[in-house]
Parts: C-alpha cells; sequence; structure tokens
C-alpha cells in the first residue's frame, strides 16, 4: 500500500443555517497533506478557510452542518465524539487562531496557559513543566522567557502574543499545525519574525503545517503547496512553483497581480485588485462562483455546470476554471 | 494588592464626607425635631428655645460639622422616643443584620452562579427553560407575599399536619429565647428570612451569570481552550467561569444598595430587631438621630461592599490591577 497521508480531506462541506437561509461556508474541499509538508490555504477574507480548518478539529458551534470525511492516520474525524477528539487536538493536530489577542484568556498567565497545553496530554513533574514552558517560549522568540511566563496577555505586544499562541500549540510537537493567519494582524517586520518562527519549528519538529493566508505574498517561499479558495469552493491546487509561476485560473491570477513584486517596473502598471465584490454565500451564481468578476468569463460555458478541480496535462495541478483550456491554451503549449 | 484596597480606602473618604452631608442637610429639611412642641402652649417660644438649645439656628454646615465630629467619635446623639443612646441601639441593630446580610449575600451568590452555569451550559435543555420560568416567578413574586407564602407552607403546615411540638422553620428572630451561638436552633430561624431575602437576588443575579457565561463561551479563548484539547470540566470551570464572574461582581456591587433597603421588609416580618426595624420604627416617630445614623451607616455599607467587590474584581482580572 502506498504510504497514507497523514490528513486526507474529502468533500468537506459546512454549511450554517442563518435567519436569511443556508449559508454554504464551505463547498466540497478536498486536499491531503503528507508528513513535513507546507500546504498554503490562500483566499479573500469570506472564502471559507477558518471554516475549513475549525471543521477539521471538530471546533465549530453546534449548529453548524458539517458533511464529508476527514481523516488523520486513517481515522475518520467528523462525527468523532467530542471526547475523543480532545485527545488529538493540541496533540496531534494544533491550530493557531487568527486573533491573537482574543485568542488568549485574559485571566490566565501565559506561562500556565502554555503548561495547559502540556499536562491536557501527559503526567509532567512540576519542575519540568515550567523548564518545558520556559523552553518553549525561547523557542518562539520571546526575551527573557522566565519572567515573561509568569506575566498576562495584557502585558504582551501583538506579536509576541501571536508567539506565544504559537508556542501553546506547539507544545506537544503536533503531527500537523494549523495556522490561521497568523500574521495578519501584524506589521510587515513582526510578520517576517513570525513567519521565521513557523519555519524554525518546522525544523526541529516533523509537523507538517497548514498555512491560512489571504495574502499570497505570505506564503511564498514557505509552502510547498497552494491551495487556492474561493467562496468556499476551491479552485485551484498545485505546487507553490505552479500557483506561482504557471497559474491556471483567473482567480489565481488575479491574486497574484494584486501583489506588490520587485521584477515590475514601477509606475508602469499600478497593482491590480480583483474587481467587484465575493459573492454571497447565501446565493451563488450557478456554474462558476467567480463568474460575475472573471475578466474572461463572456462565455456560456461559465454559467454551469458547477466547475471541479480538474488535474491539467500529467502533474499534480489542479483548476477549477471551466475554460482553462481555452484561456490557457498558449501558455499550455509553452509548458 | 494591598496599595490597590489602600487607594480605594482613601479615596472612599471624600465619598463618605459628601454624602454624610447631602443626608444630613435632607433630613434636616424634611424632620423637625420640634414639630411635637407646635401643639403646646406657647408654643412660638417654646421652638424657639428648643431651636437654640439644638443648635437648629446655625447655618446648616456648622450644624452638620458638629453633628459630624461628634459621630466620629462615637456620639450619635440619644433617641427622641427612648431616649436610649443611638450608637448602642444601632450597633446592637447592625449585629442582627449583618447576620442576614452576610448569609443572604453568600447564598444568594452561590445558588445564582452555580444556576447561571448550569443554565448556560444546558442552554435551552429543559432544565434551562424551567430554571428561567422559575426565575420570572421570582423577580416577579413580591418578597412579602413570599415570605407569608413561605410561613405558611414551611412551618405552619407542617407543624400542623405532623402534630409537631415546635415548627421545623421559625418565623420569629433569629433564636429562641436562652438560646445563642450558631446551633441548629439559629439555622431553623435562619432558613425562612434568608430565603425570603434570597428570592429576587438568585432569581436575577442568575440570570445574569447565565447570561454571562453565555457570551464568555462563545469567546476566542474558549476555543483556544478545546483546541488546547482541555477536558470540558476545564474549560467551564476554569476558563469560561473566571472571565464570566466578573460582570456578576459589578452587579453585586450595583445592588448593595437594595439589598441593604430590602432588609426593612424581611426584619418586619421575621421580627428580627435589625437595622431595617429600627429604621422603620424610628421614621414613624421621626427620631432625627436614629434615622441619620441608620442613614449614614447604610452609606458605609454600601461604600465597603463596593470595596469588597472591587477587591474580588481586581483578585480575578489581573487587567485592573495594573491602573
Ligand atoms: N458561526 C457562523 N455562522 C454563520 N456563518 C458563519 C459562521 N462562521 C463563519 N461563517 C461564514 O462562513 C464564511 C467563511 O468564513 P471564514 O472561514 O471565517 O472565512 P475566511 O477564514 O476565509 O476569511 C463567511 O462568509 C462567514 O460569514
Ligand atoms: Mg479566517
Amino acid at each position: 500500500m502506498a504510504d497514507e497521508p497523514l490528513l486526507e480531506v474529502t468533500d468537506l462541506s459546512v454549511e450554517f443555517p442563518t435567519d436569511d437561509g443556508v449559508v454554504h461556508a464551505v463547498d466540497r474541499v478536498s486536499y491531503s497533506l503528507a508528513e513535513g509538508e507546507t500546504l498554503g490555504i490562500v483566499g479573500e477574507s469570506g472564502s471559507g478557510k477558518s471554516v475549513t480548518s475549525l471543521a477539521i478539529l471538530g471546533l465549530l458551534p453546534k449548529r453548524a452542518k458539517v458533511t464529508g470525511s476527514v481523516r488523520f492516520l486513517g481515522r475518520e474525524l467528523i462525527g468523532m465524539k467530542d471526547n475523543e477528539m480532545r485527545l488529538l487536538r493540541g496533540r496531534n493536530i494544533a491550530m493557531v487562531f487568527q486573533d491573537a489577542l482574543t485568542s488568549l484568556n485574559p485571566v490566565i498567565r501565559v506561562g500556565d496557559q502554555i503548561a495547559e497545553a502540556i499536562t491536557a496530554h501527559r503526567v509532567i513533574s512540576k519542575h519540568d513543566l515550567s523548564a518545558r514552558v520556559i523552553k518553549l517560549l525561547e523557542l518562539v522568540g520571546i526575551p527573557n522567557p522566565a519572567e515573561r511566563a509568569n506575566q498576562y496577555p495584557h502585558e504582551y505586544s501583538g506579536g509576541m502574543r501571536q508567539r506565544a499562541l504559537i508556542a501553546m500549540m506547539i507544545a506537544n510537537e503536533p503531527d500537523v499545525l494549523i495556522a490561521d493567519e497568523p500574521t495578519t494582524a501584524l506589521d510587515v517586520t513582526i510578520q517576517a519574525q513570525v513567519l521565521e518562527v513557523l519555519e524554525r519549528i518546522k525544523q526541529r519538529t516533523s509537523s507538517a503545517i497548514v498555512l491560512i493566508t489571504h495574502d499570497l505574498g505570505v506564503i511564498a517561499g514557505v509552502a510547498d503547496r497552494v491551495l487556492v479558495m474561493y467562496a468556499g469552493r476551491q479552485v485551484e491546487l498545485g505546487t507553490a512553483d505552479d500557483i506561482f509561476y504557471r497559474p491556471r485560473h483567473p482567480y489565481t491570477e488575479g491574486l497574484l497581480a494584486s501583489l506588490p513584486r520587485l521584477d515590475r517596473r514601477s509606475g508602469s502598471e499600478r497593482l491590480h485588485r480583483i474587481k467587484g465584490q465575493p459573492p454571497s454565500l447565501l446565493a451563488l451564481p450557478p456554474g462558476c462562483a467567480f463568474n460575475p468578476r472573471c475578466p474572461h468569463a463572456k462565455h456560456k460555458s461559465c454559467d454551469g455546470p458547477r466547475p471541479e478541480l480538474v488535474a491539467i496535462g500529467r502533474r499534480a495541478h489542479l483548476s477549477a476554471c471551466l475554460r482553462v483550456d481555452e484561456i490557457y491554451a498558449e501558455a499550455q503549449e509553452s509548458s | 494588592m494591598i496599595k490597590f484596597i489602600a487607594r480605594r480606602v482613601f479615596f472612599s473618604i471624600p465619598v463618605l464626607v459628601i454624602s454624610s452631608f447631602i443626608v444630613f442637610w435632607g433630613i434636616r429639611e424634611t424632620f423637625d425635631p420640634t414639630a411635637k412642641y407646635r401643639t403646646s402652649k406657647d408654643a412660638t417660644r417654646l421652638i424657639a428655645e428648643k431651636r437654640k438649645e439644638l443648635g437648629l439656628d446655625r447655618p446648616i454646615v456648622v450644624q452638620w460639622w458638629t453633628w459630624a465630629t461628634r459621630f466620629v467619635r462615637g456620639d450619635w446623639g440619644v433617641s427622641a422616643s427612648t431616649n436610649g443612646k443611638v450608637t448602642a441601639m444601632t450597633s446592637r441593630a447592625l449585629g442582627f443584620t449583618v447576620q442576614l446580610i452576610f448569609w443572604g449575600v453568600l447564598i444568594s451568590l452561590v445558588v445564582a452562579i452555580a444556576v447561571g452555569v448550569y443554565s448556560a451550559v444546558r442552554q435551552y435543555s429543559v432544565a434551562d427553560v424551567a430554571l428561567t420560568g422559575l426565575s420570572y416567578l421570582g423577580v416577579a413574586m413580591p418578597p412579602f407575599w413570599f415570605a407569608l407564602l413561605a410561613i405558611q407552607f414551611l412551618s405552619v403546615e407542617p407543624k400542623l399536619r405532623w402534630h409537631l411540638d415546635r415548627p421545623i422553620f421559625y418565623f420569629v428572630g433569629l433564636h429562641s429565647t436562652g438560646q445563642s451561638g450558631f446551633n441548629m436552633d439559629y439555622v431553623r430561624h435562619l432558613v425562612l428570612p434568608v430565603l425570603t431575602l434570597t428570592v429576587q437576588t438568585v432569581a436575577v443575579w442568575s440570570r445574569f451569570q447565565r447570561a454571562a457565561m453565555l457570551d464568555v463561551l462563545s469567546a476566542d479563548y474558549i476555543r483556544t481552550a478545546r483546541a488546547k484539547g482541555l477536558r470540558r470540566r476545564q474549560v467551564i470551570f476554569k476558563h469560561a467561569l473566571r472571565n464570566a464572574l466578573l460582570p456578576l461582581v459589578s452587579q453585586t456591587a450595583v445592588d448593595a444598595g437594595a439589598l441593604f433597603g430590602g432588609l426593612i421588609i424581611t426584619e418586619s416580618i421575621f421580627s428580627i430587631p435589625g437595622m431595617g426595624r429600627l429604621f422603620i420604627a424610628a421614621l414613624l416617630v421621626g427620631d432625627v438621630n436614629v434615622i441619620l445614623a441608620w442613614m449614614l451607616v447604610g452609606a458605609v455599607f454600601v461604600i465597603l461592599f463596593n470595596l469588597l467587590a472591587d477587591v474580588v474584581y481586581g483578585i480575578l482580572d489581573p487587567r485592573i490591577r495594573v491602573q
């Protein structure tokens, strides 16, 4: 048998019943993650990146309807009992949340919040525990860790809070670490430092990392593979090189065009924003969800059926563009 | 923490000084100690004489200062109706009242927190809905009526039905004659008045605690706690409850005045010679010194209660301490 993926997500969908109708927050997302791999998940805000990850960990509110399958080392996680799932959370699969300020408990010392992540999963002496906590804080680059461990979240800066949250989630060297926009709230220099911490963790432990962001720039040079999401659906999946140099979906192209690039002459080409707004998840257009904003969509075929990810050539590069063959015909031949 | 408390005590002094003046002035405006001479012969002369004797002809600030300096030294004057020393009367009454308040607040808090947390964790369950209904009943029911029902059904009826020598729960005083101290007799006297005192506070505070707990349970840090793999029990009691207690602590302080006032009904019904009864008696005869003492003790009580709430808040929430 071929080696089993660490994490295998198949047709994962999440629906929220609301007063206005059913919100299809995540619609049939599938991906797999190998040991030690870094997968980037990119998409505008509201595209279902966080909800996908929360569904994997079983942390969505009860009213969320989750279907599909998530297998961790062959074990099905969807529908697993909470007290069983608890044993995997933080130990096998951990998640660093988007907003570090609100994600830390304001009335508990940071050191104690980290210690708790350890004692939730194993028995350890008091002495070893505090040594381990200090070591973790040091690993994520917090100065004076012994002193800092006794402080409360409000005494930390934004970047330090994010790092403390990371320390908490790597405490048990999880097999999978999901980092949900860990740098979004931070300024650029701190962003780089936090990414460095993730890189260091990857080298030190053999954790596979899912790095979620709305900014393709963040995962350049970090991710092995990239999944692009739009309106709760996946639109493109490929290696980082595929996505950055051979994008095969107009939405990915749009994201790339909105990146500031050094190789672009300043002034001659302004930064592009993708025109229009993401669609309402209550009423997606038929066919391709990107249709209303797509520069290429003037064609009947874009109106339906709902596009699926399709392999391009022989490589493991998948696109959900219904007209991928036409739009990228020339590029295809040359590549 | 000690610095924090010291500062709070220090800042409460001007509050007390100002409120004592307002109380003093208000009472001088509304009660006339010479009113009882109005019907006597030669009223005008007698009243003028008495006014001079009592110092009522001097400016209000001077009167207040004289009264306040005596008050601080523990000389609260004599009662107009009994001629007894107000200081002694008040401290005796206060002894009873403190017992009622202590047990009332303690039991209210414990029950309200337990009910609130349970309802929030089991939101929309049968138990939650039932407790919600009960709490509306508790809020709507006038305490004196509740007290009368409680006396009837918990004391009088059982005694008659089972032909008991003495009722299970007493409804007069805090001790039987000849008894004292903390014993079964005390508990049997305490149950009904404390129950009366707590019905409304439990109803209101448990709603409050439920809302706070629901709010906290949806916070991001609760999700973090779960993501770490903590047990449900730890998530609820260590992470959620501590944060969810903060609003109730503030609310308790706000309700302190109402609690002190609420004693009037309870003490009257259960014949407990505490501050509430003292106040009612003084009010009926216009016993100015006793009313003044009651008001001031009430103010000190509210301030102390708020101080205590602040200290508890500071212990629970480290963000407060640094300021
Ligand atoms: N608890 C919820 N109830 C209803 N809708 C939700 C809930 N959580 C998320 N959503 C919706 O799901 C969609 C995807 O959200 P999210 O995964 O947070 O986006 P992203 O992380 O990509 O910015 C959003 O439109 C959001 O409004
Ligand atoms: Mg998100």
